[in-house]
């Protein structure tokens, strides 16, 4: 078996696998679908409640991605001021730090006092998706080769063309690596976030579609939605790796195969 | 030794940990010349070429150039120092890019650098798809495609295998002569310094000052034949007693 059909092969048949045998012990001891609904019952409620289903995947979407350009756009921006300027980092980083220590569940319910229930999720998904890309492409404005560093001095380039030709493309593989645990993230906070607005029965997201489900003890329909956000992480997730491989693809060393 | 292009004139240079690297250094470098800077490790060699090039500056004493003002330089480093992310030509566009010359308008030079090197096929590589040896010479298209005054070679052969050295100090000699280029070398490899320069300057253990100056006399081409010859082991011996007592004074 080539190593290419294994990385797929070998995950999908344990996945398979599982599945069957999930499916089997609900068939086999007669579990009742509020206590533990069947992979194929969690299929077709997906199908059944699409409407539903598929209206709050999409307020989820929105949120995640909204929140996931914004911290593209602050944490790289942000991360370009530290690096030009020594002075902003030292007057910001200890916010940024301070909002990325705090757990987003106990920052939630104070923004959902002071803001429209859409915007505290999209403000929550924000804190949590920034942080990463932040740290991230600092560190990687930081880490510019110094003998480059030299060269460009050398030839007596301006800040801008040194910023421009030498430091953002050094940051590249950390930014693209910040957004993927960003990407991860902003889903994280946008849930967490409807969680805590859910209660107060405003938000029509997917974690609100779990809750609403767990009061009307329509487990099979919590665990489509959970199937949903899944998917959505793993999208993400490829989205971004995909992206990483076509950015980085022909030059640096984490987009390439070894040769054997 | 003709008129100095660029003087040092007890030049010291210490750093922030307190090392001191040279110690009222003082170093003439001839236009035209080829000149080698020869020395143990941690001598101040490198810090003394980062001097000339203007990375660094003295702690005390002058760096004096002829027309009272740094000209175009060419530095190619102990790595090969070339961008990953861009290929083969944009690197070499890199110093002309920086002086806002287009892509198009630079061409025509970049060509030319890469003819110099050799490597005109692959102008579309990338970095890490080329040898070792390769890298180097893009680095040294790099710095030759300003057609600089003076070229700073900072040990830039010492991590390649024999022959690809060998070759390289064939091409940099070649260069030297049909460019009409000074070059300061930085080195720790007597062979190679006696093959390539017209004059070396022996340097001491750390703070390096020059303790010797041995001119090269080989009238003809630097060939393989040279390398066989009894001047060049007699000039050799010279430069290798010359290391020795400097290693012997820092050891006793």
């Amino acid at each position: 078996m080539n190593d290419r059909l294994a990385t797929w092969l070998l995950p999908l048949t344990v996945f398979i696998l599982a599945l069957t045998g999930w499916e089997a012990l609900v068939v086999i001891k007669g579990i009742e679908p509020y206590i533990l609904p069947a992979p194929s019952l969690i299929a077709k409620t997906i199908v059944n409640d699409w409407g539903v289903l598929a209206a709050s995947l999409w307020v989820t979407l929105k949120m995640t991605f909204a929140a996931i350009l914004l911290a593209i756009a602050g944490g790289a921006a942000l991360a370009i001021l530290f690096s030009q300027w020594k002075w902003v980092e030292r007057s910001f980083f200890p916010f940024a730090v301070i909002l990325q220590v705090t757990p987003i569940i106990a920052i939630a319910p104070l923004l959902l006092v002071y803001l429209e229930p859409n915007t505290a999720v999209l403000v929550c998904a924000f804190i949590v998706a920034f942080f990463p890309i932040l740290a991230n492409t600092a560190l990687g404005l930081a880490s510019a080769d110094h003998n480059l560093v030299d060269l460009f001095d050398l030839y007596r380039a301006s800040r801008w063309q040194q910023l421009l030709y030498l430091r953002l493309p050094s940051a590249l593989p950390y930014f693209l690596g910040g957004i993927r645990i960003g990407g991860g993230l902003a889903l994280i906070g946008a849930i967490v976030a409807e969680l805590a607005a859910g209660a107060s029965g405003q938000a029509t997201g997917l974690a609100f579609r779990i809750v609403e489900a767990g009061y009307r003890l329509n487990i099979p329909r919590m665990f489509a939605a959970l199937v949903l956000i899944s998917l959505t992480g793993i999208a993400i997730f490829l989205f971004f790796s995909a992206l990483s491989h076509v950015m980085l693809g022909r030059w640096h060393d984490s987009a390439r195969t070894r040769e054997q | 030794m003709s008129a100095p292009i660029v003087s040092l004139r007890d030049v010291s240079k210490s750093f922030a940990s307190g090392t001191l690297a040279l110690d009222r250094l003082q170093l003439d470098v001839g236009a035209g010349e080829f000149l080698t800077l020869l020395g143990p490790s941690g001598c101040g060699k490198s810090t003394a070429l980062r001097l000339i090039a203007d990375l660094l500056e003295p702690t005390s004493g002058a760096v004096d150039w002829r027309s009272g003002q740094r000209p175009e330089l060419g530095f190619v480093f102990q790595e090969p120092t070339l961008m990953p992310w861009a290929n083969v030509f944009d690197n070499i566009w890199l110093p002309l890019r920086l002086r806002r010359i287009s892509r198009a308008n630079a061409q025509k030079n970049i060509e030319e650098a890469l003819s110099l090197v050799g490597l005109r096929d692959f102008a579309n590589a990338y970095p890490r798809e080329l040898s070792g040896g390769m890298k180097m010479r893009v680095s040294l298209a790099r710095a030759l495609v300003l057609e600089p005054a003076i070229l700073l070679l900072d040990e830039p052969f010492a991590a390649l295998d024999e022959i690809t050295r060998l070759k390289l100090n064939d091409d940099v000699l070649r260069l030297q002569q049909e460019l009409r280029m000074t070059v300061v070398f930085v080195t720790h490899s007597v062979y190679e310094s006696v093959y390539l320069s017209s004059r070396i300057c022996v340097f001491s253990a750390r703070p390096g000052r020059v303790i010797e100056t041995i001119n090269i006399e080989a009238p003809g081409q630097r060939t393989t034949e040279f390398r066989h010859s009894q001047a060049y082991a007699d000039y050799c011996r010279r430069a290798s007693a010359a290391l020795e007592s400097t290693l012997a004074k820092a050891t006793a």
